[in-house]
C-alpha cells in the first residue's frame, strides 16, 4: 500500500509522508495534554482530600472533552487597546516551539521523526524560543498585569536556561554525542548505568530548572494569581487562552521526556531480564510528570528575588563545579564511571 | 536541487523583507520582532549551507537570549517616536553620502569580482553521517585554540566592565538579601526570657461571690 501511495504522489511523497509522521506524533501528544490536565486535577484533588472532577463520564474521564468543548464555544475577546496582530500571534508562538521540539525526540531505537546530530541543541533552541509567546502576549495585551507577568517570565526563562544548558553539557560530555538516540544508547546496561547516578547534581538541577522553564508552581510568578491575577494571559479568553494552556502542558511533557531520555535511560529497561520498550519511556515520563503535579500541590510560590538567587547563585555554580569534576574524573582511571 | 533553490529564494525574500522592516517599522517593538524573524530566516539559510551547528546556535543565542533581553528593554522604554525623527532632514546631507559610500564598499567586496560562481567552486555535499558540530569543536580546540581563548578573555573583560559600570548600591534601597534570610538562626529572632511564674489565682466560684456579699 505504501508503494502504491509512493507511485501515486511521486516527488510529493516525502512531504506527505513527513506530514503523516508529524500528525502521528502531535495527535497522541494532544491527547496526553488533555488527560494530563485531568490527571493534575485528580491528583491534586486526592492530595487535598477531595475527589476532583467526577461528573462527566465514568469517574470524570470525559472531563477534558467537556473542557475543550467549553473553551471552543467561548468568544475570543480582543481588548480595544491591544495590538491585534501580536495579540493573536502570541498563543501561536507559544505553542509552535512546544510542538516543534518533538521532531527530534526518539521514542524508540528507530521511532524518531528527524534523527539529527545536533538534536539536543535543537531542543534547547526550541524551548528558549517558547518565551516569545509569553512576552508578545504580555506586551500586546496592553495591560499592566499582563506586562508584569511577561517580564517576570522572560527574566526567569533566560536565567534558568543557562543552568539547564550547563546541566546538558554534562550529559553530552558523558555520552560524547548531541544526538538524543545516541545519548540513550550510551546509557545501556541497566538501572545503575543511567546518567542520573554519575550526574546526580545535574539531574536535580535540570529537573528543577525544567519546572522553572515551564512556569510551573512553585516557579509560576509569571501567572501569580494572587499578585498579578493571571499574568501574561489575563486578557485571553476561549481558544486563545486554551492554546497557552496546551503549550504549557506540552512543554511539561517535553521536559519530562527529555529528563527521561538523558538521565533515566529513555526506552531502556532497568533490569536485564525485561526487554527495552517504548512503554518504559512512557512510564518514566509519567512518573516525572507526577512530580510536577506533586510540587504544585506541595510548595508555596517562590518570591521573585528568591527565584533569581536560586538560578544564578545556586544552580549555575553547582553545574559548573560538577562539569569540572566530571571532566577531571574522565582523565583518571575512574573515567568508566562517567561514560 | 530545485527544491533547495526554492527554499533558498523563499527564505532570502523573507530575510530581505524582515531586514527592511527592522529599519522602517514605526514601532520599536515591531522592529525588534522583525529582527527576530531575520535571525530565524538567516538560520534557515545556514541550514541549507549544511552549517547546522551555527544555525541552531544562532537561534539559541540570538533569538533565545539576546533578543529576549533586547525586547525586554525596548518594551520598557517610553520612546518618543516624533523626537527620534526630528533631525531626519538635517542629517540627510551627511548621512546619505556616508550610506552610499558604505553600500559601494560592500558591493566592491561582495561583488561578482570575488564572489561569482566562477571564483568559488561548488562545495561537495557532505555524507549524511558527517557531524558538523564535532568537526567545529575539534577545529576550535586545536587549530584555533589561541584565538578562541583570546576571544573568551575579551568577552570576560566586557562582562566584568559592564557589571562594574552599572553596579552601585542605593542607600535607600529596601532590598532584602535572601542569603541572609536563609542563614537566620532561631537565636537571632527570638529571646527566651526566664521569669518567675505568676501568683496562683483562686478561681471565682458562685460560693465565693456569695461569701463576699455577706
Amino acid at each position: 500500500m505504501m508503494d502504491a501511495a509512493q507511485n501515486l504522489l511521486g516527488p510529493l511523497w516525502p512531504v506527505v509522508w513527513t506530514m503523516v509522521k508529524i500528525v502521528a506524533i502531535v495527535l497522541p501528544l494532544m491527547g496526553a495534554v488533555a488527560y494530563l490536565t485531568l490527571a493534575e486535577r485528580k491528583v491534586i484533588g486526592f492530595m487535598q482530600v477531595r475527589l476532583g472532577p467526577n461528573r462527566v463520564g465514568y469517574g470524570g474521564l470525559l472531563q477534558p472533552v467537556a473542557d475543550g468543548l467549553k473553551l471552543l464555544m467561548k468568544e475570543i475577546i480582543i481588548p480595544t487597546a491591544a495590538n491585534r496582530t501580536l495579540f493573536l500571534l502570541g498563543p501561536v508562538l507559544a505553542i509552535a516551539p512546544a510542538f516543534a521540539a518533538w521532531a527530534v525526540v526518539p521514542f524508540d531505537l528507530t521511532l524518531v521523526l528527524a534523527d539529527i546530530d545536533a538534536g539536543l541543541l535543537y531542543i534547547l533552541a526550541m524551548t528558549s524560543v517558547g518565551v516569545y509567546g509569553v512576552i508578545i502576549a504580555g506586551w500586546a495585551s496592553n495591560s499592566k498585569y499582563a506586562f508584569l507577568g511577561s517580564l517576570r517570565s522572560a527574566a526567569q526563562i533566560v536565567s534558568y536556561e543557562i543552568a539547564m544548558g550547563f546541566a546538558l553539557v554534562g550529559v553530552l560530555m558523558s555520552a560524547n554525542s548531541l544526538n538524543l538516540g545516541k545519548i540513550v544508547l550510551a546509557q545501556s546496561g541497566g538501572f545503575w548505568q543511567w546518567y542520573w547516578l554519575p550526574l546526580f547534581p545535574l539531574f536535580i538541577v535540570y529537573f528543577i530548572s525544567a519546572v522553572a522553564e515551564t512556569n510551573r508552581a512553585p516557579f509560576d510568578v509569571a501567572e501569580g494569581e494572587s499578585e498579578i491575577v493571571a499574568g501574561f494571559h489575563v486578557e485571553y479568553s476561549g481558544m486563545a487562552f486554551a492554546v497557552f494552556f496546551l503549550a504549557e502542558y506540552a512543554n511539561m511533557i517535553l521536559v519530562a521526556m527529555l529528563a527521561a531520555l538523558m538521565f533515566l535511560g529513555g526506552w531502556l529497561s532497568p533490569v536485564p531480564f525485561l526487554p527495552d520498550s517504548i512503554l518504559w519511556l512512557l512510564f518514566k515520563v509519567a512518573a516525572l510528570l507526577f512530580f510536577f503535579l506533586w510540587f504544585r500541590a506541595t510548595f508555596p510560590r517562590y518570591r521573585y528575588d528568591q527565584i533569581m538567587r536560586l538560578g544564578w547563585k545556586v544552580f549555575i555554580p553547582v553545574t559548573l563545579v560538577w562539569i569540572l569534576f566530571v571532566g577531571g574524573m574522565m582523565q583518571t582511571r575512574w573515567a568508566y564511571l562517567f561514560h | 536541487m530545485i527544491f533547495q533553490d526554492y527554499v533558498f529564494y523563499a527564505l532570502a525574500a523573507i530575510l530581505l523583507f524582515a531586514g527592511l522592516r527592522v529599519i522602517t517599522a514605526r514601532n520599536p517593538v515591531h522592529a525588534a520582532l522583525f529582527l527576530v524573524l531575520a535571525f530565524f530566516t538567516a538560520a534557515g539559510i545556514w541550514l541549507l549551507l549544511e552549517a547546522e551547528f551555527l544555525a541552531i546556535a544562532l537561534v539559541l543565542v540570538y533569538v533565545g537570549a539576546v533578543m529576549v533581553l533586547f525586547l525586554f528593554v525596548v518594551m520598557m522604554l517610553d520612546i518618543n517616536l516624533d523626537k527620534l525623527r526630528e533631525g531626519f532632514w538635517n542629517a540627510l546631507p551627511i548621512a546619505l553620502p556616508i550610506g552610499l559610500l558604505m553600500a559601494a564598499e560592500m558591493v566592491m567586496i561582495l561583488g561578482s569580482k570575488h564572489f561569482s560562481p566562477d571564483m568559488m567552486s561548488t562545495p561537495t555535499p557532505r555524507p549524511a553521517g558527517y557531524s558538523n558540530t564535532a568537526e567545529l569543536g575539534r577545529q576550535l580546540y586545536t587549530d584555533y585554540l589561541l584565538p578562541f581563548e583570546l576571544a573568551s578573555v575579551v568577552l570576560l573583560v566586557a562582562i566584568v566592565a559592564a557589571i562594574a559600570l552599572t553596579l552601585r548600591e542605593r542607600k535607600d534601597s529596601k532590598f532584602i538579601d535572601p542569603a541572609e534570610q536563609v542563614k537566620v538562626k532561631r537565636a537571632d529572632r527570638i529571646r527566651i526570657v526566664s521569669m518567675p511564674s505568676e501568683k496562683e489565682i483562686i478561681p471565682v466560684t458562685a460560693e465565693a461571690v456569695e461569701e463576699k456579699k455577706k
